[in-house]
């Protein structure tokens, strides 16, 4: 076991919905599939993105596409045309998720 | 009664490239052509922009695509799906229908759907007991309803089908969900009925894939090393079959691709609930979706599996939410993030001096360079330069417009190497709030129409 950044192995999308975003992770085999389901706990996804989300993280399973959908509310400083910042849409926030490190 | 169609899906937003819808109508086999011209803001800038013209309000950009296609698309039967209707499809019409006779085509059938804009009914249906309370916060639409600039109903793809079954070729739609664009012509040509609802779930699956555009097709794609020759990236094609089983592919010859990996990225945007994903002609799960390939450039997806949808559309409103201004000066190292955090101090500080003050949720400053997309994440601590960007919010314009004033003086009275004011003093645009709600859909009736050139 090493630990190896999330961009070494999955791959990730994300948009907005609402006030936040929903970040979707997916991998290529079922053991990576068990590694993410494992590691990527509400709390460590919450822990993350602690400077980028302010509000509930829920976590969806689709294990039919080997992955894991977690959605973000009060991520976007208002979302739409309503927010300020730079990524409105969080549209970084999948590569985000993707430097995160895991025992792999 | 055919049963298997290819639909090109060459728009994915209001601003794509033009590219798409002309490669895919050129390049290649296509039995549809689906573009996407709205986003949830879009509504109201028509709505705006019929406001001071009665026959704006749709989107121009469709106009201006058929106007490099249409004799293509004459001459190879290709049907168009299009919701560039706007707030103002009947304007589309008529727009289209000009410019198929300044082009000497004759007999191009042009059909509308309407019956989405419900903004003139807000008022009644509000005072008929409608609440249409905001859906992610439980607001009454008291707080807004003196503000709204636009209101439409997500209409599904049975409207599209039946302006297909008049004979149009061109069909223009307001709001009708993305996905729409992609399940009408296969309700359409494969005569699915409304309780179809695995059929109809698997062309919501499609829709979904397809409907921002080149996203399935190597583009935002987590490992872009891969993909091969973005300048000539391929649109999607969906090859939809009767039994609802689909193939994603791209046109012969045309760059980026499309494997088990780019089309799982583009099932997870935007996703919420992958087990009930909702639209108007019913509710798909997205963990039935059996995905893969078979060749090159070729993804099946098969076995989805749909249930009944509910009885209301979702309606999108927008309204006026106040004022806002975004400016941003580079400011360039030694030290400059200490010397931008310095900068934004002296915006803050002056205004403050004229009386002017902001509340903490009104401010925004950003150190693009530092860490700003990942912040806590990847953050930078001596970048040779950064951007700032900083912004308010607030209801008074005036007080708005005062911030803009004081950005770009920093360059001659803060610290050392600021530059990069090309874009002057930054004005106070409207912020247009978003509320979605939900309305029985007894309360929408929706109608087709089709004209001939």
């Amino acid at each position: 076991m090493t630990k190896v950044k999330l961009s070494e192995f999955a791959m990730a999308r994300s948009g907005d919905k609402g006030d936040g975003s929903n970040v979707g992770i997916f991998v290529t085999n079922d053991a990576d599939y068990e590694l993410i389901k494992r590691e990527l706990t509400v709390e460590r996804v919450r822990k993350h993105f602690e400077k980028i989300c302010f509000g509930e993280i829920t976590r969806f399973e689709a294990p039919n596409i080997l992955a894991l959908n977690f959605l973000l509310r009060d991520s976007l400083g208002g979302g739409g045309s309503e927010s300020l910042k730079t990524d409105a849409q969080g549209k970084t926030h999948g590569l985000g998720l993707l430097e995160m490190e895991v025992e792999r | 009664m055919r049963d298997k169609i290819n639909i090109g899906y060459g728009q994915g937003f209001w601003g794509d490239s033009i590219l798409g819808p002309v490669r895919l109508v050129n390049e290649g086999p296509l039995d549809y052509l689906a573009l996407d011209y709205l986003a949830e803001v879009t509504m109201s800038i028509m709505q705006k922009l019929k406001g001071r013209n009665p026959a704006a309000g749709y989107a121009t950009d469709f106009v201006q695509m058929l106007d490099r296609t249409l004799p293509a698309i004459h001459e190879k039967g290709i049907k168009v799906i299009a919701n560039a209707g706007g707030v103002n499809a009947d304007g589309c019409l008529q727009a289209v229908l000009e410019l198929a006779r300044k082009k000497g085509i004759k007999g191009l059938k042009v059909g509308v759907i309407d019956g989405d804009d419900i903004l003139s009914r807000i008022p009644e249906l509000a005072n008929g007991g409608h609440a249409m309370k905001n859906m992610d916060d439980g607001r009454p639409l008291s707080e807004i309803q003196d503000n709204l600039l636009s209101a439409n109903a997500y209409i599904g793809a049975f409207a599209v089908a039946e302006c297909l079954a008049a004979g149009a070729q061109i069909v223009i739609a307001g709001r009708v969900t993305d996905p729409a664009l992609v399940g009408g012509p296969m309700i359409h040509e494969f005569g699915w009925s409304p309780e179809d609802y695995d059929k109809l779930a698997a062309s919501t699956v499609a829709g979904h894939i397809a409907e921002c555009g080149a996203q399935c097709t190597g583009g935002n794609y987590t490992n872009w090393r891969e993909v091969k020759d973005f300048v000539r990236i391929g649109y999607p094609v969906i090859e939809g079959q009767s039994d609802g089983t689909f193939v994603v592919t791209k046109h012969e010859g045309t760059g980026g691709m499309v494997t088990r990996n780019t089309v799982v990225s583009q099932l997870l945007y935007e996703m919420g609930d992958p087990n009930r994903y909702l639209g108007p002609d019913c509710a798909a799960d997205f963990t039935s979706a059996k995905v893969e390939e078979i060749g090159e450039n070729r993804v099946r997806v098969s076995g989805v599996k749909g249930s009944a949808p509910t009885d209301t559309y979702k309606v999108s409103l927008s309204y006026n939410n106040g004022y806002k201004a975004v400016g941003q000066l580079t400011i360039a190292g030694p030290d400059a993030i200490e010397k931008a955090k310095l900068c934004a101090d002296i915006v803050w500080g002056r205004l403050a001096l004229d009386g002017c003050e902001f509340t903490d949720e009104e401010k925004m400053v950003e150190f693009v360079g530092a860490g700003v997309t990942h912040a806590g994440i990847l953050e930078s601590t001596q970048p040779p330069e950064v951007v700032m960007r900083i912004g308010v919010k607030s209801d008074n314009k005036a007080k708005v417009n005062r911030f803009g004033s004081e950005v770009v003086p920093l360059v001659t009275s803060g610290p050392p190497g600021v530059t990069g004011f090309a874009g002057g003093r930054p004005k106070a645009t409207d912020i247009v709030g978003y509320w979605p709600a939900l309305l029985d859909k007894s309360q929408v009736q929706t109608r087709v129409r089709v004209e001939e050139s």
